[in-house]
């Protein structure tokens, strides 16, 4: 009901805006010819003013009805956990998507005056880089302190991850039996020469990764194992993790590293996609986990609000929601996993906080460059 | 035979001045109108260059280790990348555009009706959607390649997913600018000297390279101008190919290492490159001339096999820019459709169209006005600020959004700051959204307003001004129709390229404000390739009929 009046509201915003937009433009080819032309700039000005202040009403969050989100999370993924959080309290949630980069180059520019209540994003990296930035506030919550480990926080509370996702090995079990395969560095090892597919560097993502391993192996070693994949790399490497894992399936490659949400995506389109799933670094630190996840905005005129809905996405209602549909780990331990993420099996994961990954981006990328990953 | 729009328009003035005695202008009124002239255009072409100067004024605080990083590791590459895509594109996208616009306006062959204007329909494509249908398709998890091993054949294809696939990608995408041009070029003036040629009995090979290849030149770099500056502005494409270039590089600064003073360093050299490009196009543009000489409609006769390898060129370019891409997003959109299609889609559409509609009526306006400024006083200062103000298009989309966005949001907290409204008025505003894109797309509208003005005759506006008795009348009545086709071009041209642009639309819409294109970012972003296949097809099906338009209009302008 109240999602239906708010597309009324912008739909007839819609109408009426180009229209006094077109306006205006007549109005200045005006210019041209009459004497009037004065008048009639002056009308169309004000009728823009009042449309943009009519439309600019619904959709901020002075009256404390409406929460303005920036994702980069996408619609289709988010969209049903918002659609129940209106649904069940009323509260009317705006989103705004974009990549995480110029998101914050619009928060930083709004500043206080920010439209925005909330910022959601997937990688702690990119949470992190936010936090720096002075773009999140701190916020102290009770409900978040129980449902989320510490590691996957902000130490100061300016943001929260609200779901993990496990950046494993995946193989094509034709080819590879699992016990051939053990750690993330091991497919640097020359036995893999011609059999690895990866997605690129660019991708925050391997980025972490890699931030990870020098975190748990050193520079040195890290550097090593970076150029050990490239060397073994079957083919170039690809924009997206899907395709890699489609890669793996047609035979291009026998071994690549992906996040599991993706595999699961994959599986639940085609049941019997022939490739299988490895928990990596079992016997070492355990498998990388990442985590996508919310701050409060610091220009927000609605902070009360909004963390409450960020507490509700920590709930086991969302949890089992992003565990059920997207394919992601519920952040809150005791949650139920989903049977297809339960068929998985169980896995270490590692200790690391993800903190970590922000603070050595910088340094990972360099690394990968200069080990022409590209 | 050919002449420069400099000259006529200085013949112009004078011719002006003689018939208007009997309206004695004064001297003061002219100065003032030539002030406000100037400032007008001045203006505009502040307004276009502020975003670019945004980014490029945060040069001045230098950090050091990331920049040096970016050109030991990364700017070697970029700069390679650069040069192979836009020799790449050049050549191929010159070669094909050039060759299709010969056969299909100087031969008749099976099919050349129809191939005339098919061969437009690739520009309907944005790049990144062909990029991720090609690989698509083409990759070796593709239906192609499995399709051979299926067959038992297991030859090796190499992979396409760097700078070479990336290049062929681009040209088929960008070949339609050259070709529209070429074809006009062709039609029109080189007929008769063609004819001359001919009866002097020239072989039809000497024809081409000796008489309509050398006059049609001009019209072809300008053509190849555009895909080059498309080429230097592409991110979504490159970024399927994974390809290193100036503006990935940049994203990478800016976003990976948060630098954004590198990615200005960087941007700034694009502009660099981009302004080499630019001189070597103006260098032959001063040689292009505005004849117009109807041409007869006779053709050439070619031999049978002749023909048929017509048909075969026209229907295989066709085939790989074109017509599977296009029935593999129709086939990827079938298996999806039911789970994405929803009412939503209705809006998607009117958003994608509206905006398109308003930027592209808006930078026509603007384009008139520049043009007629840059015909009424062509001096070395107007050039320039007629450049400045068409340099929005090579600067990547992603830049230029942020460009935007700083000065609008600043702007916004000064007027909260003083009171004058209690929130932000201007960003997420249709109007940010609009000037945003009439920025990046100014020169689309500008270059056929600027080449259509340039056909009117001297005597044609001195009869104009003889006969008319006030501007709005002569307006009205001469200077409109004669635009006419050159606005008609300008907008639909707009047009097409607002509907596919992405990251201007990204960060500047306003709120609950998607278009088609943020719905395939959407997807993409997700490596969901499948499922941004029905945003995309939307996008090339409401692409193809300002496409079709745009072929005929140019037929008919030759």
């Amino acid at each position: 009901m109240s999602l239906n009046t708010l597309t009324a509201t912008l739909t007839s915003n819609k109408l009426t805006l180009p229209v006094a937009v077109f306006g205006m433009m007549l109005g200045l080819t005006g210019c041209n010819n009459s004497s009037t032309t004065e008048d009639s700039v002056d009308a169309e000005t004000t009728a823009v003013s009042t449309e943009e202040s009519v439309a600019n009403d619904g959709a901020t969050s002075t009256d404390g009805q409406t929460i303005t989100i920036y994702s980069s999370r996408n619609e289709q993924l988010i969209k049903p956990l918002l659609d129940r959080y209106t649904e069940q309290t009323g509260v009317k949630v705006e989103l705004v998507t974009d990549s995480t980069g110029p998101l914050l180059a619009r928060l930083e520019a709004e500043g206080q005056n920010t439209p925005a209540d909330m910022l959601l994003t997937v990688d702690a990296g990119n949470l992190w880089q936010a936090a720096q930035q002075g773009l999140l506030q701190p916020v102290a919550s009770d409900v978040l302190a129980a449902n989320v480990p510490a590691k996957y926080r902000d130490p100061k509370g300016q943001w929260t991850g609200l779901s993990l996702r496990a950046r494993t090995i995946f193989y094509d079990p034709s080819k590879v039996s699992a016990d051939e395969l053990s750690t993330y560095a091991d497919l640097a090892d020359p036995k893999w020469k011609g059999k690895l597919c990866l997605r690129t560097s660019k991708k925050v993502y391997n980025q972490s990764l890699v931030a990870s391993m020098i975190e748990h192996l050193g520079e040195e070693k890290t550097e090593e194992v970076i150029r050990g994949w490239v060397d073994n790399l079957a083919t170039d490497v690809f924009s997206d993790d899907t395709s890699m894992l489609e890669a793996i399936a047609a035979g291009q490659c026998e071994v690549g590293i992906a996040n599991s949400y993706y595999y699961g995506r994959l599986l639940d389109e085609k049941p019997d996609f022939p490739v299988e799933i490895f928990w990596a670094n079992q016997g070492t630190t355990g498998t990388h986990v990442n985590v996508s996840g919310a701050g409060v905005v610091a220009g927000s005129d609605n902070p009360d609000g909004t963390l409450k809905l960020i507490e509700w996405l920590s709930s086991d209602e969302a949890q089992g929601i992003y565990a059920s549909s997207d394919k992601e780990f519920p952040v809150k331990e005791g949650v139920d996993e989903s049977e297809m993420l339960r068929s998985w099996g169980e896995f270490k994961k590692d200790d690391i906080n993800v903190q970590k990954f922000g603070e050595l981006q910088t340094q990972a990328i360099q690394m990968m460059d200069k080990a022409g990953y590209k | 035979m050919i002449t420069t729009p400099d000259t006529s328009v200085g013949q112009n003035d004078t011719g002006n001045d003689k018939v208007n005695d009997k309206k004695a202008v004064s001297q003061d009124h002219a100065v003032r109108k030539r002030m406000i002239s100037k400032s007008v255009l001045g203006l505009i072409s502040l307004f276009m260059l502020v975003p670019i100067l945004i980014v490029l004024l945060s040069w001045t605080q230098p950090v050091a280790d990331i920049w040096t990083h970016m050109a030991d590791y990364v700017l070697p590459q970029v700069l390679k990348n650069t040069a192979i895509l836009l020799l790449m594109v050049t050549i191929v996208s010159g070669t094909i555009g050039t060759a299709l616009a010969w056969v299909t306006s100087m031969y008749r062959f099976p099919g050349q009706r129809f191939f005339s204007w098919a061969l437009m329909l690739p520009l309907a494509f944005p790049a990144y959607v062909l990029a991720f249908v090609t690989v698509g398709i083409v990759d070796f998890s593709g239906p192609l390649q499995t399709g051979l091993r299926d067959l038992g054949i297991n030859t090796a294809i190499p992979s396409v997913r760097n700078v070479w696939g990336a290049g062929m990608v681009l040209s088929l995408a960008f070949y339609p600018y050259v070709y529209l041009l070429a074809r006009q070029a062709f039609l029109s003036q080189g007929r008769r000297a063609i004819e001359a040629g001919q009866m002097l009995g020239l072989s039809r090979g000497r024809v081409f390279f000796r008489l309509a290849l050398p006059q049609a030149l001009p019209w072809i770099i300008g053509g190849l101008l555009l895909a080059s500056m498309e080429t230097l502005a592409d991110f979504g494409a490159v970024s399927v190919f994974n390809v290193d270039t100036f503006t990935t590089a940049i994203y990478k600064a800016w976003f990976g290492f948060f630098s954004l003073t590198t990615a200005a360093q960087l941007a700034a050299l694009l502009i660099g490159v981009v302004f080499i490009v630019v001189l070597f196009e103006q260098y032959w543009q001063a040689k292009r001339g505005s004849s117009v000489t109807q041409g007869s409609s006779q053709r050439f006769e070619a031999s049978k096999p002749a023909k048929l390898a017509m048909t075969l060129l026209c229907t295989l370019v066709f085939a790989i820019a074109f017509l599977i891409p296009f029935l593999q997003l129709i086939y990827w959109t079938a298996l999806n459709f039911r789970q994405d299609f929803d009412a939503r889609y209705i809006d998607f559409v009117t958003n994608s169209l509206m905006i398109a509609s308003m930027t592209t009526l808006f930078i026509a306006f603007l384009a008139v006005i520049i043009a007629w400024i840059k015909r009424q006083y062509p001096d070395k200062l107007t050039k320039l600020m007629t450049t400045l103000a068409n340099l929005g298009y090579v600067v990547p989309g992603t830049v230029l959004a942020v460009g935007i966005f700083i000065p609008i949001a600043w702007l916004d907290n000064q007027m909260i700051a003083f009171g004058v409204t209690s929130q932000q008025f201007l960003s997420g505003s249709v109007i940010v959204m609009l000037l945003a894109l009439s920025t990046r797309f100014m020169t689309v509208s500008f270059q056929p307003v600027d080449r259509q003005l340039q056909r009117l005759t001297v005597n044609q506006e001195a009869a104009a001004n003889l006969l008319s008795d006030s501007p709005y009348q002569r307006w009205r009545q001469v200077m409109l129709p004669v635009l006419s086709p050159g606005v008609l071009t300008a907008l639909l041209m707009g047009f097409v390229e607002v509907m596919k642009e992405m990251p201007i639309t990204l960060m500047t819409r306003r709120q609950g404000w998607d278009t088609l294109a943020v719905r395939v970012f959407e997807m993409t972003s997700e490596g969901m390739w499948g499922r941004a296949a029905l945003p995309s097809l939307l996008i090339v099906l409401v692409g193809l009929l300002p496409v079709w338009i745009l072929l005929r209009q140019s037929d008919k302008q030759g």
